[in-house]
């Protein structure tokens, strides 16, 4: 079915068309939400065509890392629900929920995106931990770099939480924000065939030959990258693919910003 | 009897429930979906199939298996969940199968399997309730053969008041006693499909609290039946 599938996309691309009837470096429209979750500190949905994903942040105070005393913590988590697509089944994460997590966060790391030496209460013993959590709640195609928009937009929502005797007081948020540094887009680009295109649907992804995500900071340069699927790439496909990536940043970035001055 | 609590906490009346909202079809790629938002509770259902039901040994040619599950986001409380089931979420699961049994007609689906994944984004109690009423109006948007809907709201009892539809604030009440007490309904039969209880009441406080619930229930099933409606009109 795949087979089939994959070369009725590959005849519609030659003659420059997508299922949904897309040009090959259109984004579907892109719907940003903030606040959308009350119990979380921050949060933010992405709707993107049929894909919406929920971005929400947790904070809590822990332990430090000892190899970074001064620095908080911050990790990404992700989940494939079996709620978003009828192709997923429950239990513990498996590799393509990790790779979406561990992608995601790889950006927002790298980027530098949470100044972690502002989250250190005593050095070596208390420090802020940042917990992102992304879920799908309908499946249908690019979840990284929507759960990546879904995730900063979160991180810039969010407020810090008062703090008591070395505990934090849930429920109660300051004014304050997180120390947010820097926005660092991931951008998917897909190989399939001679084709490259962006903002994938879950049938296009199902029959891609490789995909590279990049992260891209807002002077283009970038802090994190990807690459995925069976097929090599060659150097000048990876040097349109990033071309077409910072670009497309470019445009989702307008975006975002429109999205928090809202 | 009198009680102490002669006002509530949030302003509310005795028997009035937070906002509800209700919307049908919010998950393109299932078979049928809901959302059904009371307060600052969120519950998202979505239901798959009727498809085969895998290992091939639970299969009954006689009839279907409904298979519910219950989970809450990392974020949807204060402290963030881990994800996976817990005990909790597991029973929850279970008491939600239960409460929607009795309305789906599952000898129309031999071997076959109808699965409801309940997802809570944010709560602030009574989130099973709310992941029922998502399940049954879901449910019904998957065309599901069904005999009504099931309607689900938490009544609670705060030092002998009624009180219908408990937020988190009155559930941590602790200078008086609170009793939280889920309940499931089939409107038009008025059978009672989920009962539970948390805390102390009198076999009478009990009984009151349930036909006090009637009412706000046959309320609730006509905003889920709106919320199919929207989706099917025009």
């Amino acid at each position: 079915m795949n087979q089939d599938l994959k070369n009725h996309i590959n005849e519609a691309l030659k003659k420059g068309i997508r299922l949904d009837g897309r040009k090959k470096e259109e984004y579907r429209k892109i719907e940003i939400r903030t606040g959308v979750v009350a119990t979380a500190e921050g949060s933010a949905s992405v709707k993107c065509g049929d894909t919406e994903v929920i971005a929400g942040i947790k904070l809590n105070i822990g332990e430090p890392y000892p190899d970074s005393p001064e620095n908080g913590v911050m990790m990404v988590g992700s989940e494939m629900l079996p709620l978003s697509n009828p192709e997923f089944e429950g239990g513990p994460p498996r590799i393509d929920a990790i790779e979406v997590a561990r992608v995601i966060d790889r950006g927002i790391r790298e980027g530098k995106t949470i100044d972690t030496k502002k989250l250190c209460l005593k050095k070596g013993e208390l420090v802020w931990m940042v917990m992102i959590d992304v879920l799908p709640i309908n499946h249908d195609g690019n979840l990284i770099d929507l759960g990546g928009i879904a995730a900063l937009t979160a991180l810039k929502n969010a407020k810090m939480l008062e703090v008591e005797n070395d505990k934090v007081v849930f429920g109660k948020r300051t004014k304050q924000d997180l120390p947010i540094t820097s926005m660092p887009l991931p951008v998917t680009i897909l190989k399939i065939g001679d084709n490259l295109i962006v903002d994938p649907t879950n049938a296009e992804e199902k029959v891609l030959d490789a995909r590279l995500t990049v992260s891209v900071l807002e002077d283009d340069t970038l802090c994190a990258m990807q690459k995925g699927g069976d097929a090599s790439l060659s150097i000048k496909d990876i040097n349109e693919m990033i071309d077409l990536a910072i670009k497309k940043s470019q445009e989702i970035r307008k975006k975002l910003q429109e999205a928090l001055a809202k | 009897m009198s009680s102490k609590y002669n006002k509530r906490t949030n302003d509310r009346k005795f028997d009035e429930t937070r906002p509800i909202e209700a919307k049908a079809g919010v998950i393109k790629k299932a078979d049928g979906s809901a959302m059904f938002r009371i307060g600052k509770t969120t519950a998202y259902a979505a239901v798959y199939g009727p498809r085969e039901l895998h290992p091939k040994h639970m299969q009954d040619p006689k009839k279907g298996l409904l298979r519910c599950n219950y989970n809450m986001m990392p974020f949807s409380a204060e402290e963030r969940v881990r994800p996976g089931p817990s005990r909790r979420s597991k029973e929850i699961s279970m008491v939600t199968q239960k409460a929607l049994l009795p309305v789906v007609n599952l000898e129309d689906y031999p071997n076959a399997v109808v699965d409801v994944f309940i997802e809570l984004t944010e709560t602030d109690s009574g989130s099973r309730c709310a992941g029922i009423c998502a399940a049954s109006i879901a449910l019904a948007d998957a065309g599901i053969t069904m005999k009504d809907m099931v309607v689900s709201i938490s009544t609670g009892i705060i030092d002998h008041q009624i009180v219908v539809d408990l937020d988190g604030e009155e559930e941590h009440i602790t200078d008086l006693d609170v009793a939280d007490i889920p309940i499931a309904m089939v409107p038009s039969t008025e059978e009672i499909t989920l009962l539970q209880m948390d805390g102390k009441a009198s076999k009478e406080e009990l009984l009151k609290s349930i036909e006090e619930a009637k009412p706000v229930l046959k309320k609730i099933a006509e905003t889920q039946r709106k919320a199919l409606k929207e989706k099917y009109k025009g």
